[in-house]
């Protein structure tokens, strides 16, 4: 399983490494932060300021001669330079990033947890009026545009608050701004109200695809010969349930779910958006807009390498779900 | 003249055509749309789904605001003369919608046509050489399959402009390496069939058998996946265009109607909950036909009879 890892890891490498090159001539040629830096301001600065400030962000160099300084930089830990004076890309990077893992690491397991109970029971009461009313939810969450819903829940969070006169459900930010931190327990509260609004808009956006997910694995190991002969052998329904055919349903689910959070590590960015969470999606929104190349391409490794690094997750997980798979 | 005539003709009595056993020949189109029509949710998203199509590319034509001049009625509540009310600087909301899910629903199509195409042709041809071609193509797709959707149409579009074709392009562009994946394991099992045997013993050439042989006979999954792309598209394109980052104003998608009314959802709510109301019609319908198109074209997955 070692060597299997390892050269998953190795395996990795040259496609990470196509990746980032392509986005980076993609984003170097989307626009000119130079030009940007000489017009958006007053007054407009001198055409020496403006060399420096080319050369600062190394836009003076060749693509290939930028991309090859940029990797050799990254295996040392500096990042590179932002447009943005001041700005610290690594330190930046991973504070974002444990903003958007707090977001989202909730959020994801409630959805599991759900997802998984519902999907069973959607699929052992197959065509139950609860298996339709189940069906029909997750459709229609899967449908509902993210923004929308996010709204409406910040909307509705607004008016609770109005009508309960306090402040609990924090709608701005992951924390209060001037919150008087005289305990432990006011910071703890105040960071929960601000995660429960953003929680539940993430929560229930996996938890439809997943129950569908749940429900069609669970389906089909229902029906299949050996869960048949654990009945007959006279185990009991609710074992055969669990030990015999959920553990078979959770493999397909791993890769989803694997696949599902990786993604939204890279940042929630609608979610971010809308409740003004600074994290990894508004990173990514902020460094678009301003054409910030080293910012995205900090961006783009560290979602990247925690894409590869879940999908090697699910593999090994799938050794330990199911006894047929050996890696060696 | 049939047996059955000749025999009535000849006055000896036949049973009724209906009395007897028969069984009718139908070919395999006509067994997946009769599959089709019986799935009663997939039935009525479609007729729902082409309704909201057809108002969307006609109503224009005949409603007597367009979605780009002002009326003199601002923040008017939805009444007979605007029936989805108007917004703070007076645009007729019934007209924006409009032109709002006509625009959404070109980038969702041309989507979902440009990367089945693209992917379709490419899993083919990969999947019917095997080997190396095979290797090197489906390479190229893995590739193009990690680059992320969201940060490469981010930056584009900060320079495209926001025309909705290249958001469509672009979107199209990351989205048809899925479609490649999908049509190559179809035309991986396709190709050691006999009737692709047949067919090159009768000396077909290989673009006959691809494209008369083997991408018909994937027309199954390759027509699921493209309704799906389809919902997926609108609310890729619509998250887009609440970002700032797809359909510019003055022209006007769902998505950006949606990010516009976010501030009034108290005040002036039928600007936020009408455009809101048609991406989930459109992405909930195309689910619902994507699900009976699985359903008719998968017999082993069908429903029990009822």
């Amino acid at each position: 399983m070692l060597a299997y890892t390892v050269r998953r890891i190795l395996v990795s490498i040259p496609v990470l490494i196509a990746s980032t090159f392509i986005v980076f001539l993609v984003v170097v040629n989307s626009g000119d932060p130079v030009a940007n830096f000489a017009t958006s301001r007053q007054p407009a600065p001198s055409k020496a300021a403006v060399a420096a400030f080319a050369r600062h962000i190394h836009a003076d160099q060749p693509a290939v001669e930028r991309y090859w300084n940029w990797i050799t930089g990254v295996l040392h830990g500096d990042f590179g330079p932002s447009v943005q004076s001041n700005l610290d890309i690594g330190h930046d990077l991973f504070t974002r990033f444990r903003v958007t893992v707090t977001l989202v690491a909730a959020a994801m397991l409630i959805a599991l947890v759900l997802a998984v109970i519902f999907g069973v029971f959607s699929a052992i009461r197959q065509y139950s009026a609860a298996d339709y009313s189940i069906t029909f939810v997750g459709f229609l969450f899967l449908a509902m545009p993210v923004f929308w819903f996010a709204v409406l829940l910040k909307q509705a969070g607004i008016w609770l608050n109005e009508q309960t006169g306090s402040t609990f459900l924090g709608t701005i930010g992951e924390k209060s701004p001037y919150l008087e931190v005289d305990t432990w327990w006011n910071e703890f509260t105040d960071h929960m109200g601000h995660l429960i609004l953003p929680t539940i808009t993430l929560a229930l956006v996996s938890f439809a695809s997943w129950t569908r997910y749940t429900r069609a694995a669970m389906l089909e190991v229902l029906g299949s010969d050996y869960v048949r002969l654990a009945r007959a052998k006279g185990i009991r329904r609710g074992r055969v349930m669990t030990r015999h055919a959920l553990r078979t349903a959770l493999i397909p689910l791993t890769t989803v779910t694997a696949l599902d959070i990786a993604s939204i590590l890279g940042g929630a960015v609608v979610t971010e958006t809308i409740f003004q969470w600074h994290g990894m999606g508004e990173m990514l929104v902020t460094a678009a807009t301003t054409i910030d190349v080293y910012r995205l391409m900090a961006w783009l490794l560290l979602s990247a390498v925690v894409v590869i690094a879940f999908n090697l997750i699910a593999d090994l997980l799938y050794a330990v779900l199911d006894p047929r798979i050996r890696y060696d | 003249m049939t047996d059955t005539e000749a025999a009535g003709a000849a006055g000896i009595e036949v049973p009724r055509a209906d009395q007897e056993f028969s069984v009718k020949q139908r070919t395999q189109t006509q067994l997946i749309l009769r599959r089709f029509v019986r799935h009663r949710a997939a039935m009525i998203s479609l007729v729902v789904f082409l309704l909201i199509v057809l108002w969307a590319f006609i109503g224009p034509h005949l409603w007597h605001y367009s979605y780009g001049k002002f009326t003199p009625d601002n923040s008017q509540a939805p009444s007979w003369k605007h029936p989805f009310g108007t917004n703070a600087s007076g645009y007729d909301a019934y007209a924006q919608v409009m032109r709002g899910t006509q625009t959404s629903l070109k980038i969702a199509i041309l989507i979902a046509l440009g990367s089945t195409l693209v992917g379709a042709v490419w899993g083919a041809i990969a999947g019917f050489y095997r080997g190396i071609v095979d290797a090197i193509m489906m390479r190229i797709a893995d590739l193009v399959l990690t680059l992320p959707l969201l940060a490469i149409a981010l930056v584009i579009s900060s320079r495209s402009g926001g025309s909705w074709y290249w958001i469509a392009v672009v979107i199209a562009g990351l989205t048809w390496a899925y479609v490649s994946r999908v049509v190559r394991s179809t035309v991986l099992s396709l190709r050691e069939k006999e009737f692709v045997e047949a067919a090159r013993a009768l000396g077909a050439s290989d673009a006959r058998i691809i494209f008369r042989h083997l991408l018909p006979n994937a027309l199954g999954p390759i027509i699921v996946n493209a309704t799906i792309l389809v919902a997926t598209g609108i609310l890729t394109e619509t998250a887009l265009s609440f970002l700032s980052f797809g359909v510019q104003p003055p022209d006007t998608s769902l998505g950006l109607l949606v990010a516009q009314a976010q501030t009034a959802v108290d005040t002036r709510p039928w600007l936020f909950y009408i455009p809101g109301a048609f991406i989930i019609a459109i992405a909930l319908t195309i689910n619902f036909i994507g699900d009976g198109l699985r359903d008719a074209f998968d017999p082993r997955q069908q429903r029990v009879r009822q």
